[in-house]
């Protein structure tokens, strides 16, 4: 098994070996040409083999998806709008739809919440402290989605009743008197689903937490003092001067947290396999293509996911656009 | 992220760098002071933070039959208990070493080798001058957010063909064309914030692009380019579905996919995968703890808009 870390090594040296001869190669080849055109199409030999890499595995695959959504299980035969239909007429489906849509509501806002208040809060520490503070918040990015389901697994597990607890919360409602929860089947006002973003909660708000910490930082020290001068108390300094100067940082982590919960798979795979009314487009794109062997339907989820994007995509590139006005 | 906070940055933090060096001067940068209820919820978030940790990590060394019939916040008084036979089991019991290996060995190459390809392109992008460059970088931008949803249909295809589906180039490939335009993207927001100056005596030294990226350029970004590295490490390490979809289950499988799979084997004990869990994430936290620096300022430096 050591070979495999050698061979990973060695990967590692051909990989970056080769990039720089492909480079050091174009660089020579665009020597050789004329002055004029060298200086021409240098550029486009520099960012060649990174839009290779791109038009490989987003371009051709986001066109080749869109052609396999009306294509049948094994993309042979056209069948049109048949794998939509078939999806948006399932009850199911819708479910898993509104699921979907549910996290996008719930998880981004309150990433964004909990990430500015630790942020904002710990900003008053003395600086050893906040740095504690901020790494103990910040750990579980580091960790996998599925360690994190593992880990949340002790939190939310069930024992009959009767049976000593194993599980966090039901080890609580049992001392209070009531009978224990099996809380990953409790779909009743959609509890369980909220059970599971709580689980992406806890390893997003370290992220929204770092960005948000350096914006809260960034605000200039004067116009604090100044909005203190003129008798503010810290709640409105709060909302009206320190919240407007970082809103462009706020969306931004709103926006990243907000694509990654649209695409979330390994909470819900890992944790419920989708049932008991918990299914989100992720899962449900897993199970299209690993268990039900239909290449037809994966993609046509892939499409509505890329339908759901493209707003993002045009905010995106004219909040870009308008960055780089400013600059 | 985790189903990493996904590979998506864009920008608008104002430079923490400058800020960074007033609040050096003035010793306390934010003159407000956390008063005794701030403390307490601190200390109240930091605590629900921690404790399913703990609990993961108590019960990681608990016996099948402890685990099973107590709550780990009871070990203190089964101390007799503790045993290291868990991660002695998930190592060879259930080729978690084994595992171990091929995240490596998928880690490492998807994290270095996209670095240089997206440097050289966004040096392009910061230092050169050519029609379409920014309808290019545009394009970058709006890739971005881009689910890679989109390549698991047509890359198993290909794959297909090629005989590459559950080998480790199959991955490796994938995560360098997914995380690519977000490499080109940090780097080329922190090239922007390099002093010009610099770069343009070089050219008027006669120095060739070649030489102002590898000497100057280069050495330069350093910072950002140890941000992204930490960054698609994490992602990769972490991630599941690019594995279950490329990989499958096998002698390949990464750490990852063999802890989903063992929580999924029917009344496995918590004892077992929590110890899996432990081993996933030695290496990523290591490296997050050691690099947490690097992470942070390439997370923020590379938001910064140039």
């Amino acid at each position: 098994m050591w070979i495999k870390m050698f061979n990973a090594l060695l990967t590692v040296l051909y990989g970056v070996g080769a990039a720089l001869i492909i480079y050091w190669a174009l660089n020579k080849l665009a020597e050789l040409l004329p002055a004029k055109l060298e200086e021409r199409l240098k550029p486009y030999f520099y960012i060649l083999p990174a839009y290779l890499a791109i038009s490989v595995y987003l371009l051709y695959p986001a066109i080749q998806t869109v052609i396999n959504s009306f294509q049948d299980r094994t993309s042979e035969e056209w069948v049109g709008l048949q794998n939509y239909s078939d999806l948006l007429s399932s009850a199911a489906f819708r479910d898993t739809l509104f699921n979907t849509v549910l996290w996008m509501l719930v998880v981004p806002a309150a990433t964004v919440v909990l990430g500015l208040a630790v942020a904002t809060l710990a900003d008053r520490l003395k600086p050893s402290t906040e740095k504690l503070t901020k790494t103990i918040i910040f750990l579980p990015m580091a960790i996998s989605l599925v360690g994190a389901a593992v880990i949340w697994d002790l939190v939310y597990a069930v024992r009959p009743a009767g049976q000593p607890q194993t599980g966090l919360q039901n080890a609580i409602v049992t001392v209070l008197g009531f009978d224990p929860i099996t809380w990953l089947q409790e779909s009743t006002l959609h509890l369980n689903s909220f059970l599971l973003m709580l689980v992406l909660l806890w390893a997003q708000v370290g992220f929204a937490m770092v960005l948000l910490s350096a914006a809260v930082k960034g605000v200039p020290v004067d116009t604090l003092e100044a909005a203190r001068i003129d008798g503010a108390n810290e709640r409105k300094i709060f909302f009206q001067v320190v919240v407007p100067q970082i809103k462009g940082t706020i969306i931004t982590v709103f926006i990243t947290v907000l694509i990654s919960v649209m695409k979330i798979f390994d909470i819900v795979f890992v944790m419920t396999r989708g049932n008991y009314n918990t299914n989100v487009l992720g899962n449900e794109f897993f199970t299209q293509l690993n268990t039900n062997f239909n290449n037809g339907a994966a993609a046509a989820v892939v499409v509505l996911l890329m339908v759901a994007v493209i707003p993002v995509m045009f905010y995106q590139v004219k909040h870009f656009k308008a960055e780089e006005a400013n600059a | 992220m985790s189903q990493q906070p996904s590979a998506t940055v864009a920008g608008a933090t104002p430079t923490p760098e400058t800020r960074q060096k007033k609040s050096a001067a003035r010793f306390d940068a934010n003159p407000a002071k956390a008063g005794w209820l701030t403390k307490l919820v601190l200390v109240l978030i930091c605590f629900l933070w921690m404790v399913p940790l703990f609990g993961t990590f108590v019960t990681s060394f608990r016996t099948v039959n402890a685990a099973d019939t107590s709550g780990w916040w009871t070990f203190l008084g089964s101390l007799d208990e503790l045993t290291l036979d868990n991660y002695r089991e998930a190592l060879q019991g259930s080729d978690m070493g084994v595992g171990l290996i091929n995240s490596f060995a998928i880690t490492l190459p998807a994290t270095f080798i996209p670095l240089l390809v997206a440097a050289f392109a966004a040096y392009a992008f910061t230092f050169m001058e050519f029609p379409g460059r920014d309808f290019l970088f545009l394009a970058i931008v709006s890739l971005l957010v881009v689910p890679n949803y989109v390549a698991f249909v047509p890359m198993l295809q290909i794959y297909d063909t090629l005989n590459l589906n559950g080998t480790f180039p199959a991955v490796w490939l994938a995560h360098i064309g997914f995380g690519m335009s977000l490499a080109i993207y940090i780097l080329r927001n922190y090239m922007a914030t390099l002093p010009m100056t610099v770069i343009e005596s070089a050219k008027v030294d006669g120095a060739s692009h070649f030489q102002t990226f590898w000497r100057l350029v280069l050495p330069m970004s350093v910072p950002a380019l140890a941000g992204f590295a930490i960054f698609q490490f994490l992602w990769v390490w972490n991630d599941l579905l690019v594995a279950l979809v490329f990989i499958g289950p096998g002698d390949n499988a990464p750490v990852t996919q063999q802890l989903s799979q063992l929580k999924g084997q029917f009344g496995q004990g918590a004892n077992l995968t929590t110890a899996g869990a432990f081993i996933t994430m030695l290496v990523p936290v290591a490296v997050f703890l050691a690099l947490q620096r690097f992470f942070v300022r390439g997370l923020t430096a590379g938001a910064v808009k140039g």
